[in-house]
């Protein structure tokens, strides 16, 4: 069972390579084998769940690059942390695989889309399945190539191949910070697997050793959208609505928080790592949280949320053996909630002529009652209403953040982890207000392509993997959370999740500070949003809002900061080669060019005045002969 | 034997040929003036050769007659090419092998 788990990944691969070299042969049943190979992986990956206990076990399948002392295989590792991700990713990614043929139906090239979807599912596969460091990254840069596809999908589209191009790029300024840690690693313990790594980090310089989790968390930072590298998510949300759900909302951006829990004993070895980690993610959930209140486009209110709720999983995973198994915890929960709002927001869409804006939207629920229950649980959820997947894993990130030691750390982002609980509900209750309820405000509009819009319920293809994923909304949190099943499950790979004792806040009292935060934002959402009429045209605002309209000026930030400093050090770099290199070379050239432009007048043809100068020259050599004997 | 004299006419002879190349522009008598400064080279070898009682400079002016010889036949031939080209056979109109 285990020694064949390679069939996890060489099921999607191979999907994706038929779907590819296919071509157009594939056309009719592409979408149905996109969506059979990940249905076998998740089926596969459920199998091996049943009769794993947990305990890692590692398949060598071969040695990938014995170069002298460094020996990389291709390895795969089976624990507990690699068995949730994989039913994650194939069971969330089938239900959003089924969705996308219904979502995508009018799409011409949909095969090629399965093809993508497929590419994704296997590298992100390789991701979380591979026993070393370098698997890992060769998994990481498929899923950013996969993303990359797929955000650009629409490639006619100037502002989706933007998208696309800046998220490669932020991301690659992460991978190459992943990529100095392997580096790091390599030097100083000799080894990229993750049992030597682990085994050594603790005889490695403390400075090295703080570098190694620094740069990890660069690259989790890339990947996962995070501070100071949050801009490309939002506008990620370019692609078609599965891929948003499928790749930005439930599995691929988690890909950070997944480093960071597998790297736990690099973080544990290093306090000051996990203090920087702790704060990377409640800078990026109050970022998230603030600039998700402004925004008027569905797909980029559920980004900016994205980004908020992974910054609650970094938070988590930053508070080390209090928080590992929370933050994978609230990524599990997140990955449906969130993949049902984004199938929900796709399936307005869809019923809308691909209209975004929310404030063309208003009174939807009675066009679209599966939509709206859908996602009103995964609405639920994400506020973390009592008893909701969101509930138990959000209430238990902050009560973990309250119940540090160090009183200012607790106060601080356990008070940062709770004003982002009541922003949170504020937005989305502000989104479900200005989708759902309200006044109907698409009657009067066209799109702008001329089409009237008849809000419609989409198909049952669609409908019914919402349906799937609210019930997992719904009921997951409480059965991950129950009795700490989830955590018992992942101590082989994270170690046993500790209980704070002495909080600052008692842990019977956070549920109710929360939900008590989380009820105000939503009577503030109902004050502002919900009791008067929505205008259709976007209103001034204060100071504040633009702001928050304007990502808090990250990508100002980014310009500033990295992007002009860069452009003006290759145009002075540009100017020294033309310059200075060039133009030595350039004058050499012309000297050389200028006097023999000279020198060959000598040249005139007439033979005689050749045999005058030899005679000269003959005369001359002699006459100097001569001197030479007789002086 | 003294070679004084035999050195002074193989230099009166180069002497003779050196001006003729340079100041005839006939390319027949060009040629001739470069024969006349091979053999009075040939006749300085040779009479070192007997100065000295070796055979090597003997030798070496038979070489010299051989390259002569095949040196006139390939030049001769040129000469008559350009001839019928141009109906020349001035130097100073062959010069277009220049800058």
């Amino acid at each position: 069972m285990i020694a064949s788990s390679w069939l996890l990944v060489a099921f999607p691969a191979l999907g994706a390579l038929i779907l590819l070299a296919g071509g157009r042969r594939t056309d009719a049943w592409g979408h149905l084998l996109g969506c059979a190979t990940v249905l076998a992986s998740f089926a596969y990956g459920l199998a091996l769940f049943f009769t794993s206990n947990g305990e890692p076990e590692d398949v060598t399948l071969y040695s990938w690059l014995p170069a002298g002392d460094l020996q990389v295989d291709i390895g795969l590792r089976i624990d507990a942390l690699s068995l949730v991700f994989v039913l994650l990713i194939t069971g969330v990614g089938s239900l959003i695989h089924i969705y996308a043929i219904g979502y995508m139906s009018e799409d011409s090239d949909r095969r090629r889309f399965f093809g993508y979807f497929n590419l994704f599912v296997a590298a992100m596969l390789v991701l979380v399945l591979g026993d070393n460091f370098v698997s890992l990254y060769l998994g990481w840069e498929g899923v950013g190539l996969a993303s990359y596809l797929l955000i650009g999908w629409y490639q006619w589209k100037p502002s989706a191949a933007t998208a696309a191009k800046k998220a490669f790029i932020m991301n690659r300024v992460g991978d190459v910070g992943l990529a100095l840690a392997i580096f790091l690693m390599w030097k100083n313990i000799g080894s990229v697997s993750y049992d030597d790594v682990f085994a050594g980090i603790g005889d490695v310089e403390p400075g090295v050793s703080l570098a190694i989790g620094l740069l990890l968390l660069l690259g989790a930072c890339g990947k996962s959208g995070q501070f100071p590298l949050q801009a490309w998510l939002p506008d990620a949300m370019e692609g078609p609505t599965p891929v948003s759900a499928l790749i930005h909302a439930a599995t691929m951006v988690t890909a950070g928080v997944y480093l960071i829990a597998r790297s736990a004993p690099i973080y544990n070895a290093n306090p000051d790592a996990q203090l920087a980690v702790v704060i990377i993610g409640a800078i990026t959930l109050l970022l998230g949280a603030i600039i998700g209140c402004a925004y008027d486009d569905i797909k980029k209110v559920l980004a900016y949320s994205t980004v908020s709720q992974i910054g609650y999983m970094m938070l988590a995973v930053g508070l080390g053996p209090f928080g590992y198994a929370l933050g994978i915890m609230h990524l599990l929960t997140h990955g449906f909630f969130k993949a049902g709002l984004f199938l929900g927001a796709g399936s307005v869409m869809h019923g809308m002529n691909d209209e975004v804006d929310m404030r063309k939207f208003g009174g939807l629920w009675r066009k679209m009652p599966i939509t709206f229950a859908t996602f009103g649980i995964g609405y639920l959820a994400l506020i973390g209403f009592p008893f909701s997947a969101g509930y138990f894993s959000k209430d238990a990130i902050i009560a973990a953040a309250f119940g540090q030691e160090e009183t200012w750390r607790a106060w601080l982002f356990g008070g940062a982890a709770v004003l982002g609980a009541g922003l949170t509900a504020f937005y989305m209750t502000r989104l479900m207000l200005m989708t759902f309820f309200g006044k109907r405000r698409w009657t009067e509009i066209t799109s702008e392509d001329g089409r009237e819009f008849h809000p419609h319920e989409s198909p049952p293809v669609m409908t019914v993997p919402m349906i799937l994923l609210a019930i997992g909304s719904a009921g997951a949190g409480a059965f991950f959370v129950f009795n700490h099943q989830l955590a018992e499950w992942l101590t082989p790979s994270l170690g046993k999740l500790q209980e704070a004792e002495h909080g600052v806040i008692s842990h019977s009292v956070v549920p109710f500070v929360v939900v008590g935060i989380s009820a105000l934002g939503v009577l503030l959402a109902w004050l502002f949003v919900g009791r008067q009429e929505t205008p259709v045209e976007r209103p001034e605002a204060s100071a504040v809002v633009r702001a928050a309209r304007n990502d808090l000026y990250g990508n100002t930030l980014n310009e500033t900061l990295v992007a002009r400093p860069g452009v003006w050090l290759s145009r002075a770099l540009v100017y020294v080669d033309n310059k200075g290199v060039d133009g030595f070379v350039n004058g050499l050239a012309a000297l050389l060019g200028g006097s023999s432009g000279r020198l060959r007048r000598l040249q005139t043809g007439f033979v005689r005045s050749y045999a005058l100068s030899m005679l000269a020259g003959s005369f001359l050599l002699m006459g100097l002969l001569l001197m030479v004997r007789f002086a | 034997m003294t070679p004084t004299y035999y050195l002074l006419l193989a230099a009166l002879l180069f002497a003779v040929g050196a001006v003729g190349v340079l100041v005839r522009r006939n390319a027949i008598v060009v040629f001739m003036c470069i024969e006349l400064m091979l053999n009075s080279v040939n006749l300085t070898l040779v009479t070192f050769a007997r100065v000295s009682g070796e055979l090597d400079g003997q030798v070496m002016a038979f070489f010299v007659m051989v390259v002569a010889a095949a040196e006139v036949v390939v030049g001769l031939a040129i000469i008559m090419a350009i001839f019928r080209a141009r109906r020349s056979a001035s130097v100073d109109d062959t010069n277009l092998l220049k800058y």
